[in-house]
C-alpha cells in the first residue's frame, strides 16, 4: 500500500467506529429512554403496557398501604388525576404522604395499575424533583417556591 | 470583623486578578520584561487573597457565626467540629469558594514551577489563568457571596444536610476539584501557547506533569464519590450514571485521553493540532461540569440552588471561555506544522486508537447526559436517560479499548511488530482466559458475557505486568540481572503498569458486582436468620441511642459462615433533629474483596423490620483499581523526565519534584 492509501484506509477505519458508535447511540436512545408523565397526561394519552415511563406526582394523602412482604402501594396524584401504584421493596427515607416523587416502571397489562421499580423521592425536605416541581407549577399546586429558592 | 476582612480580600483578589488579565499580556506582546514579571508575583498574591477569605469562611463556620446567612443556613451548633469545616463547601457559595481557592492555588504552582518555561509563555498562562479566575470571582461575588450578613442574627442554625455529615464530604470535593480545575492549567497553557504561535515537543513536556497531577486527583475524587454514594445513601449502588456524576467523568475521560495524545506529541512531535485541542476540551467539560452541577438545571443530590442569574451567569463563563478559545484554535491552528510520520501498527497508531475510543465515548457521555436537557427546551418533553443507554453505548466502546491496552506499551514508536507483541502477551492471554474462566466457575454460572468481562479485567492486569516483564527481559536474563533492571526502568512505565493493571482490577470489580450480586429484600423478626453469599444472618433485634445531633434506630446482625459466629455490624436509620430528616446508614461488613451490605427499611406490624441485603461480590476492586491508577500517577509523577527542571537538572539540583508541588 502506498502511504495515500494506508492513511485513507486509518480514516475510513476511524469513521466507521465513528459511525457505528453513532448508529449505537441512536439505537440506545430509542430503546432506553423513559418519559415523564403527571398523572392527568396519563389521561390525555394512552401508554402502552410494558413501556417505561417515569410518573410523578404527589404521594395522595391517606393512600399508602403496605400489603404482603415489602409490597407497598400507594396512589401519585396531581390534583386532577390520580394513578395507583405498587412497588416492592425499601421505599426511600424522604418518602412521605403529600410529598413529591418519581417512580419508574412501567403499566401491567392484566392489572392496568403502575409497576414501579424504581422510586425517587426528595433529598431533603426543601428539595423536590424538578419534573414534579414544573408541572405542579402549571397546575397551581405549588406551595413550595419560597422555602425552595432560600436553599 | 473577621469576615469583612474575608469579603475585602476577596474583592481585592478580583483586583489583583484584573491586572493580571492585562498587564503581562501587554508585557508578553512588547517582550517588556518588567510587565511580565508582575505574572508570578501577583498570582502568588491572588492566591494569598483567595486563602484569606477562603479562612474567614471556615472561622465563621467553626465559631458558629449565625450571622451569616450561609452559616445559618448550612451549620448548626451541635454539629461534630470536623463537619463545621467540611460544611465550608457543602453549599453553594462555599463551594464555589472552594472552586477558586484551588484554580488560583494551581496559577500560584505555575508561578513557583513554572521558572524554566520562557517568560512570555509562563505570563501568558497566569494570564489566561487571572481571566478565569476574574470570571469565578465575579460570579461569586456577584450572584454567590458566602459573606452575605443577616440581621438580626439567628440564635440557632438549620443544620448541614444529614447526607453530608460524613467524612466523605470532608474529602471528595477537594480532590474532585484538585482535578477538574487542575486541567485549566492544561486549558491555560493551550490558549497561552496559541496566543504565542509556538507548540512544538517542548510545550507537551510542560503541559504533562499538569495533566497527570489533575487526572490523578480527579480519579481519586471521583472514586471517593463513588465510595460515599455506595456506603452513604443506603441504595447499595455504587454509580448510578446521574448527570452529575457523568459531569466529573467526562472530563476524566478527555482527561485520559490527553494524557496519552501529550505523550505522542512530547515524543514525536505528532498529533499537535489535536493535543491542542483536547487540553481545551477537557476544561470545557470540567466548565459544562461545573454549569451543570451548579446551575440547578438538573435533578441532583449536588443542586443545591435553583437561582436562574446563577445558571445564565456560569452559561455565559462558559461560552465566553469555550468559544474563545475554539475561535483562538481555528484561527491559529493552520499555522501549525504537521508532525512525525508513523505507520498504523505502531506506539503512535495505539495512542490514537486510544484517543479515538476515549472520545467517542466522551461524546456518548455527553449526548446521554445532555439530550433530556435539550429536549426539554426544544419540546417540552421530559425524558430521562438513565442506565440502560450508558450500559449499551460506553459498555460496548469500552470492549474495543479494553482489548488493546496490552497491545499498546509493547508496540514501538513509528513501527511496531505486532506479532512480537502477540508473542510476548501469549502468557497473559493464557493466563487471564484461566483466571477469567476460573473465577467464573466458581461463581457458578451466570451469563457467558460474564466470563468474557472477567477474562478481558485480567487481560488488562496480566498484560501490564507482562510489559513489566519483558522490559525488564526476565525471560533470557538470569533473575537477579532482570531484576536489577526492572528496578532500574523509567518510573514512568511503572505508572503506565500500575495504571493499565488498576484499569484491569476496576473492569473486574464491576464485572463481578454486576453480574454475581443478589439482592434480597426481607421481612425479619428479632432471631430469624437470613442467607446472602454463602454468609447467614441472625437479626438480633433493635435498639435506640442518641448522637450529637440525631436519634438513631441500630439493628444488629451477627453473621456466620457455617455455624460459627465471623462478623456482627449495626444497620441503622438516623432523624437528624434539626431538619427532622432520615438518613440510613448501612451495615456493611467486609470479607476480602467482597461485602455484606445490610440495610434497614420500614418497621413491620408486630414488630420486626424490612431488611435489604446485598452480597457484592469483589466490589472493592472497583475502587481498588481506582487507587492502583491513582498510585500509577503519582509514580509517574515523580518520573525525572516529567519534572519541570528535568533538562537542567544539573544547574538546579534543589528543584524539588512536581509530586511534592502538587500534593
Amino acid at each position: 500500500m502506498t502511504r495515500k492509501q494506508k492513511r485513507l484506509a486509518i480514516i475510513a477505519g476511524g469513521m466507521s467506529f465513528i459511525l457505528a458508535a453513532v448508529l449505537l447511540v441512536m439505537f440506545a436512545l430509542s430503546q432506553s429512554v423513559a418519559y415523564f408523565f403527571m398523572p392527568s397526561d396519563l389521561a390525555k394519552t394512552e401508554v402502552s403496557p410494558g413501556t417505561r415511563i417515569r410518573l410523578g406526582g404527589l404521594v395522595a394523602e391517606g393512600s399508602v398501604k403496605r400489603g404482603e412482604g415489602s409490597t407497598v402501594t400507594f396512589s401519585v396524584t396531581d390534583g386532577s388525576e390520580t394513578v395507583p401504584v405498587s412497588y416492592t421493596g425499601i421505599l426511600p427515607d424522604l418518602f412521605r404522604e403529600g410529598q413529591g416523587v418519581v417512580t419508574e416502571g412501567a403499566f401491567d397489562a392484566a392489572t392496568r395499575g403502575f409497576v414501579a421499580d424504581t422510586v425517587l423521592a426528595k433529598h431533603d425536605e426543601n428539595y423536590m424533583p424538578k419534573e414534579v416541581a414544573d408541572g405542579l407549577k402549571e397546575k397551581g399546586m405549588w406551595q413550595h417556591g419560597e422555602e425552595a429558592a432560600t436553599q | 470583623m473577621i469576615i469583612e476582612i474575608g469579603h475585602y480580600t476577596l474583592v481585592l483578589a478580583l483586583a489583583t486578578s484584573l491586572i493580571l488579565s492585562i498587564v503581562p499580556l501587554i508585557g508578553a506582546r512588547r517582550n517588556d520584561m518588567a510587565m511580565m514579571a508582575l505574572a508570578p508575583v501577583g498570582a502568588i498574591m491572588t492566591f494569598l487573597l483567595v486563602l484569606i477569605s477562603f479562612a474567614a469562611l471556615t472561622w465563621a463556620y467553626v465559631v458558629s457565626d449565625f450571622s451569616l446567612k450561609n452559616v445559618w443556613e448550612n451549620s448548626h451548633s451541635m454539629m461534630p467540629l470536623i463537619y463545621k469545616y467540611s460544611g465550608v463547601w457543602g453549599n453553594h457559595e462555599g463551594s464555589m469558594l472552594l472552586w477558586l481557592l484551588i484554580l488560583v492555588f494551581f496559577s500560584a504552582l505555575v508561578a513557583v514551577f513554572g521558572r524554566n518555561l520562557p517568560d512570555s509563555l509562563r505570563a501568558n498562562v497566569i494570564v489566561v489563568q487571572s481571566w478565569i479566575t476574574t470570571a469565578f470571582t465575579l460570579f461569586i461575588l456577584l450572584t454567590s457571596n458566602p459573606f452575605a450578613r443577616l440581621s438580626p442574627a439567628p440564635a440557632e442554625g438549620q443544620d448541614l444536610n444529614p447526607v453530608l455529615q460524613d467524612l466523605g464530604l470532608a474529602v471528595h470535593p477537594p480532590l474532585l476539584y484538585l482535578g477538574y480545575v487542575g486541567f485549566s492549567v492544561c486549558f491555560s497553557f493551550a490558549v497561552a501557547a496559541l496566543i504565542d504561535g509556538r507548540i512544538d515537543a517542548a510545550w507537551a513536556r510542560w503541559v504533562r506533569p499538569w495533566t497527570l497531577a489533575a487526572w490523578t486527583f480527579l480519579t481519586a475524587g471521583i472514586a471517593m464519590g463513588s465510595y460515599w454514594a455506595y456506603y452513604e445513601l443506603g441504595w447499595g449502588g455504587w454509580w448510578f450514571w446521574d448527570p452529575v456524576e457523568n459531569a466529573s467523568f467526562m472530563p476524566w475521560l478527555a482527561g485520559t485521553a490527553l494524557l496519552h495524545s501529550a505523550l505522542v506529541m512530547e515524543k514525536r512531535e505528532a498529533l499537535k493540532i489535536w493535543t491542542v485541542l483536547l487540553a481545551i476540551m477537557t476544561f470545557s467539560l470540567s466548565l459544562l461540569g461545573t454549569f451543570l452541577v451548579r446551575s440547578g438545571v438538573l435533578t441532583s443530590v449536588h443542586a443545591f440552588a435553583t437561582d436562574p442569574t446563577r445558571g445564565i451567569f456560569i452559561l455565559v463563563i462558559l461560552m465566553l471561555f469555550v468559544g474563545g478559545a475554539f475561535a483562538l484554535f481555528a484561527w491559529r491552528a493552520p499555522m501549525l506544522k504537521a508532525g512525525g510520520l508513523f505507520a498504523p501498527i505502531s506506539r503512535e497508531g495505539a495512542l490514537v486508537l486510544n484517543n479515538l475510543i476515549l472520545t467517542v465515548a466522551t461524546a456518548t457521555v455527553l449526548i446521554g447526559t445532555l439530550y433530556p436537557l435539550v429536549l426539554e427546551t426544544l419540546t417540552g418533553e421530559k425524558i430521562s436517560v438513565g442506565a440502560p443507554f450508558f450500559d449499551m453505548t460506553f459498555g460496548l466502546l469500552m470492549i474495543p479499548l479494553l482489548f488493546a491496552v496490552p497491545f499498546g506499551p509493547m508496540l514501538a514508536w513509528k513501527r511496531g511488530d505486532l506479532l512480537g507483541a502477540m508473542q510476548r502477551l501469549y502468557v497473559a492471554a493464557g493466563l487471564a482466559l484461566v483466571a477469567g474462566f476460573g473465577l467464573y466457575y466458581i461463581q457458578n454460572g451466570g451469563p457467558v458475557m460474564a466470563a468474557f468481562g472477567l477474562i478481558i479485567g485480567f487481560w488488562a492486569m496480566f498484560g501490564a505486568l507482562a510489559d513489566l516483564w519483558h522490559r525488564a527481559n526476565f525471560s533470557k536474563l538470569p533473575f537477579n540481572v532482570a531484576w536489577r533492571r526492572l528496578v532500574g526502568l523509567p518510573r514512568s512505565t511503572f505508572g503506565t503498569a500500575f495504571a493499565h493493571f488498576g484499569i484491569g482490577v476496576t473492569v473486574l470489580g464491576v464485572v463481578m458486582v454486576t453480574t454475581f450480586e443478589t439482592e434480597s429484600v426481607i421481612e425479619m423478626k428479632q432471631g430469624m436468620t437470613a442467607e446472602a453469599g454463602g454468609y447467614s444472618l441472625v437479626f438480633d433485634g433493635m435498639r435506640e441511642s442518641i448522637g450529637p445531633n440525631f436519634t438513631e434506630e441500630q439493628g444488629h446482625f451477627t453473621i456466620s459462615k457455617g455455624g460459627v459466629a465471623v462478623a456482627d455490624t449495626w444497620s441503622s436509620k438516623r432523624i437528624y433533629t434539626a431538619r427532622g430528616m432520615p438518613t440510613t446508614e448501612a451495615g456493611i461488613v467486609t470479607f476480602g474483596f467482597s461485602q455484606l451490605y445490610v440495610s434497614l427499611g420500614d418497621p413491620i406490624a408486630g414488630g420486626g423490620m424490612v431488611v435489604r441485603i446485598w452480597w457484592k461480590p469483589f466490589i472493592l476492586c472497583i475502587w481498588g483499581g481506582c487507587v492502583i491508577m491513582m498510585i500509577g500517577g503519582f509514580i509517574s509523577l515523580s518520573d525525572r523526565r516529567l519534572r519541570v527542571g528535568a533538562p537542567t537538572r544539573k544547574a538546579k539540583p534543589a528543584k524539588a519534584p512536581k509530586l511534592e508541588a502538587a500534593e
